[in-house]
């Protein structure tokens, strides 16, 4: 009987395809095993035609099942999350600068600290009075607000590469998350020409030039990538577009595809290295990296 | 040129000789007669064929096939051979993959990674003749290895090794021959061919299990 304990099939009612399907996405085995010829031995099914039925069905409900978990694991949480980090980090830094001009005058506080620093250490602090209680149980508040906010951002550091590995990948998953936020979702990003992804973010600018009074932007918030900010400012303009191109490719891979592709990366770092050799090329070659 | 597997049957297609089998047609491929044309540009295992590397298969065969993505390959697969077990990681490409299955009963879809074998190893059977193998993965050649404890003592792997998976920088031809050698633990190589006709930096690789 032993040689059953690691089949897909070992204590599955063949009459439940439920838990047949189960038992395909839990099991794990040390070795394959001639499986049709034992399950017939043990009674699982009559004879091979009838297991690779079963099998079939099993197989079929299992990966149908595995793939809309997986799927469910979507952009639309990982936006809920974006979203909710940037508020966190918002509404902690606006009551930390009430604690500022409140605590400021009512406790002395010696440490040189400002901002979710000060309240910090005014958190620590043991009130004398109810007034201090207030605004000490205020610091308290914005303190955990700022942990809520790292703990969302380690959220979408795990759940962006399943959501959009090449996307992440390319971008990191901070950028990946907020621009699948910018347009509402993978599959409306994917759908974007890669002259809107350079400048989502900067929509402001972006209509002041189209009204006539201003320079067409360079970059959204693709500036915050390193392939940008890293970049020396008049060169700016071709890596912003050059990033644009590659993370539209990898947001249209990652929503019809799915699946991780190494070449997409390689030809944004090739074209990288171009753009940037220019900085080098020049009489000012000396002057690459320093602005940042 | 050396023989189709039965059930693979050349057709002319527009003017054009193609590879074709017969069963439900899935991705939109044109058919004739009741059977699917078979894209080798769209299929590695169908540029083996087309291109006239010996595969050795003849029909009928058990199949564990690694890296099946939407089905596309697979279901030509299906069409011809016995119990085929298909193993893709992506879950996108899954859904699509379940729609092909469903209407092929010897056609086993798994949601599972190739490099794994455990996750898989209590449902794929031993024993079988064939592995067809076309994941895009850094350590092609590892994978093949790892997965031949599936195969018959003398069972098959057709293999397409894609170098640029493997180092995007390195020239084909490096990364082709560090395959070969890693394939040589596992397998005795039969016959190794560039697809470049069809596909860009892949190689066509028959071999055997030591």
């Amino acid at each position: 009987m032993t040689e059953t304990d690691d089949a897909w099939f070992a204590g599955v009612d063949p009459g439940d395809p439920e838990a047949a399907a189960a038992a395909i996405r839990g099991s794990e085995a040390d070795e394959p095993r001639d499986w049709p010829a034992l399950a017939v031995e043990s009674g699982f099914a009559a004879d091979e035609g009838e297991y690779y039925d079963r099998l079939h069905e099993a197989t079929v409900d299992a990966a149908r099942e595995a793939a809309r978990a997986a799927e469910r694991a979507d952009d639309q949480q990982l936006i809920h999350a974006l979203r909710a980090m940037d508020d966190a980090e918002r509404t902690a830094n606006e009551l930390a600068e009430r604690l500022e001009e409140w605590a400021g005058a009512l406790l002395d506080v010696e440490e040189d600290a400002t901002g979710l620093d000060f309240a910090a250490v005014v958190a620590q602090r043991d009130p004398a009075d109810a007034t201090e209680e207030r605004a000490i149980s205020l610091a308290q508040r914005a303190v955990d607000l700022r942990e809520e906010r790292d703990d969302l951002r380690a959220f979408i550091e795990r759940r962006a590469p399943e959501v959009a590995p090449n996307l992440a990948e390319m971008a990191g998953p901070v950028l990946a998350a907020r621009l699948i936020s910018l347009t509402g979702g993978l599959e409306s990003l994917a759908k974007k020409p890669s002259g809107t992804v350079q400048v989502l973010g900067a929509e402001d600018a972006l209509f002041a030039h189209l009204r006539g009074h201003a320079p067409s932007p360079k970059h959204g918030v693709i500036f915050t990538h390193e392939f940008v900010r890293g970049t020396r400012p008049e060169d700016r303009g071709s890596a912003a577009r050059a990033l644009a191109g590659k993370l539209s490719i990898a947001a249209r891979i990652d929503h019809y595809a799915g699946d991780r592709r190494e070449g997409v990366h390689g030809d944004l770092r090739d074209r990288m290295e171009t753009i940037r050799a220019r900085a080098g090329e020049g009489a000012d070659g000396a002057t690459e990296g320093d602005d940042e | 040129m050396s023989e189709l597997p039965a059930g693979v049957g050349r057709r002319t297609v527009a003017g054009e000789e193609r590879l074709t089998t017969e069963g439900e047609p899935v991705y939109g491929e044109p058919t004739v007669d009741g059977r699917r044309v078979w894209d080798a540009g769209r299929s590695k295992l169908g540029a083996m064929l087309e291109l006239g590397m010996d595969t050795r298969l003849s029909g009928g065969e058990s199949v564990l096939y690694l890296g099946a993505a939407s089905g596309t390959t697979v279901s030509h697969v299906a069409d011809f051979a016995g119990p085929t077990y298909a193993v893709e990681f992506a879950p996108r490409p899954v859904r699509d993959l379940v729609d092909v299955a469903e209407s092929r009963p010897n056609l086993f879809p798994l949601l599972a990674d190739a490099r794994k074998p455990r996750e898989y190893a209590g449902v794929v059977e031993s024993g079988l003749d064939c592995i067809v193998q076309d994941v895009a993965t850094r350590g092609q050649a590892a994978v093949a290895n790892r997965n031949a404890e599936f195969l018959a003592a003398d069972g098959l792997l057709l293999a397409a090794i894609k170098a640029r998976s493997e180092d995007v920088v390195a020239e084909p031809d490096a990364v082709f021959e560090d395959v070969r050698e890693t394939l040589g633990e596992a397998y005795e190589l039969l016959e190794t061919a560039r697809l470049d006709r069809y596909h860009e930096d892949h190689l066509g690789i028959v071999a055997r299990k030591r």
